[in-house]
């Protein structure tokens, strides 16, 4: 389907043409699906817009999950993040936007997957951050998602996208990765470095486990969609600081691949190891789903 | 898979594997079903059977079933939808040897008594693959329009369909044949680009040693 296999011959194809990766990856996507590159684009700037709304629906103090075990951070870190904290409104804001769309998520309400819903916060609490603190126009910040989302096919087509097959590295670490690329680009890095900052994030999340307490996506993803989002800002800082990855980004991509299988699958999505197994995490499935039976009745 | 299963898609959350994939499961099995669902036993095999009750699996399969798209907001509350358009429904946990650790079996019984089973996994990112029909390999991924043709294994009944399929100008972009026994019940899974109209099902349904056709949307 798509005319690059691996994230080296994406940045090729862009540096042999003098374009962006984002111009690389929309052009090669409006061939692919028979659209135009202006009705991709538009699309695309609805799926950043919603990504506005759940934000907003995210950062409500009243929100809470079915479970009760989330909800109501988002809000805080907001209130937290108006005083600066150590490390400033930025990435105070940052860090808040990741866990209100997480939230919204958590407690059934619509979000963008990004790659995944587990995931969908890292990408709206960077590209969004950037955005509002008027570091970017609103269509780099779209642009900036096809880079995101080209960085994504390709780890998809290579490794795996889903935690019950790789663990959450395949997941919050894929997210990461293709927001560390997107930001990159978004602050005039070249392809290369956009490669390099991709590579990094991957790193630093490899062998992230998927271990969801009581198998909800709520503890620990919520929170690890905020770590996701300051990974992605310290990949793409390092990358623009000139910064390479010794591993080159495919080679970490099948790296995350090989760890994923490797992993036992306690620790993918089964929710039977890690956090999910610790006592807390124990008495916390015992508490929501007591000693109901695994199926329901024909009434 | 494009870019909008990257960046995408818009769902109800809280899990694209185990929530928006399940509805399209879901979905996929209520279409080739082909009429109003009255019952439906759901087995669920792997991750899905661990976790499915925190995820919504349930209730996304249950909505699929009932026609809604993955980013509808009565997801939620499907259960009590169910039971009230007369769809009875029952889950049960069972492991199925080999299958991917998100997958589900559906039994569906329509009102007019038709019974189809349709197995399938949830692949990652609210990606589908439904593997099998009534006992059949089949590959629809519900990326694109897919139209799967249950026929006798006659010659030339394929030439016929697809010769159809070409007088419409419609291009096939995957074909596969699944077909247990010679000479016996066979299934096509045939995807292709672009839409497909009306007009192609209606004109396939009348070819001979045609049995069942069904079109399953791109969703």
């Amino acid at each position: 389907m798509l005319t690059y296999q691996s994230v080296s011959e994406l940045c090729q194809l862009a540096e042999q043409e003098g374009r962006t990766l984002s111009q690389v990856i929309l052009s090669d996507q409006a061939e692919q699906l028979e659209q135009s590159e202006q009705a991709l684009y538009d699309q695309m700037a609805a799926r950043l817009q919603v990504m506005r709304e759940s934000v907003q629906t995210g950062m409500d103090p009243q929100l809470r999950s079915a479970s009760g075990l989330s909800g109501g951070d988002a809000a805080k870190m907001l209130r937290y993040a108006a005083g600066g904290g150590m490390t400033g409104a930025f990435v105070n804001g940052a860090i808040a936007r990741a866990l209100a769309t997480s939230e919204c998520n958590a407690a059934m309400g619509k979000i963008v997957a990004a790659p995944t819903a587990g995931s969908c916060g890292i990408l709206p609490g960077t590209i969004l951050s950037v955005l509002e603190a008027g570091q970017c126009s609103e269509r780099q910040a779209v642009m900036a998602l096809f880079t995101a989302g080209g960085i994504g096919m390709t780890i998809g087509s290579r490794a795996t996208l889903a935690g019950a097959e790789g663990g959450c590295q395949a997941e919050c670490g894929s997210a990461a990765a293709m927001a560390a690329a997107a930001l990159a680009e978004l602050r005039g890095g070249t392809p290369a470095q956009s490669a390099h900052a991709c590579a990094m994030a991957l790193k630093n999340q490899l062998g992230l486990v998927c271990d969801p307490v009581a198998g909800l996506v709520e503890v620990p993803c919520i929170k690890r969609n905020a770590a996701g989002v300051m990974i992605a800002f310290s990949s793409a800082e390092m990358a623009l600081a000139g910064i390479e990855s010794k591993i080159p980004v495919d080679e970490c991509i099948e790296a995350m691949y090989r760890v994923g299988t490797a992993l036992p699958s306690t620790l993918r999505e089964t929710a039977q190891g890690g956090l999910a197994a610790t006592p807390t995490g124990t008495r916390l499935k015992k508490e929501l789903f007591g000693g109901r039976t695994h199926w329901r009745p024909a009434p | 898979m494009n870019l909008f299963d990257m960046i995408g898609p818009v769902m109800i959350g809280p899990s694209s594997s185990h929530t928006a994939g399940a509805v399209r499961l879901g979905y996929a099995a209520g279409k080739i079903l082909g009429e109003p669902p009255v019952r439906a036993v759901i087995r669920l095999s792997g991750s899905f059977a661990q976790t499915y009750r925190g995820h919504g699996t349930d209730k996304a399969l249950l909505a699929g079933i009932l026609g809604f798209a993955p980013d509808d907001v009565r997801i939620r509350d499907s259960l009590s939808l169910a039971e009230q358009k007369g769809l009875r429904y029952e889950f049960h946990c069972e492991d199925l040897p080999g299958a991917h650790p998100n997958t589900a079996r559906i039994t569906l019984t329509g009102s007019a008594g038709k019974e189809v089973t349709v197995q399938g996994a949830s692949v990652g990112g609210g990606n589908i693959l439904v593997s099998e029909i009534n006992g059949m390999a089949v590959h629809v991924t519900g990326q694109s329009n897919t139209l799967v043709v249950l026929h006798r294994d006659k010659p030339g009944t394929i030439a016929a369909v697809t010769n159809f399929v070409a007088y419409s100008s419609v291009n096939i972009g995957n074909f596969r044949l699944s077909r247990p026994q010679k000479g016996g019940e066979a299934v096509m899974t045939i995807e292709v680009d672009g839409d497909v109209p009306e007009a192609l099902v209606e004109n396939l349904k009348i070819l001979p040693n045609i049995i069942q056709i069904v079109l399953i949307r791109a969703v």
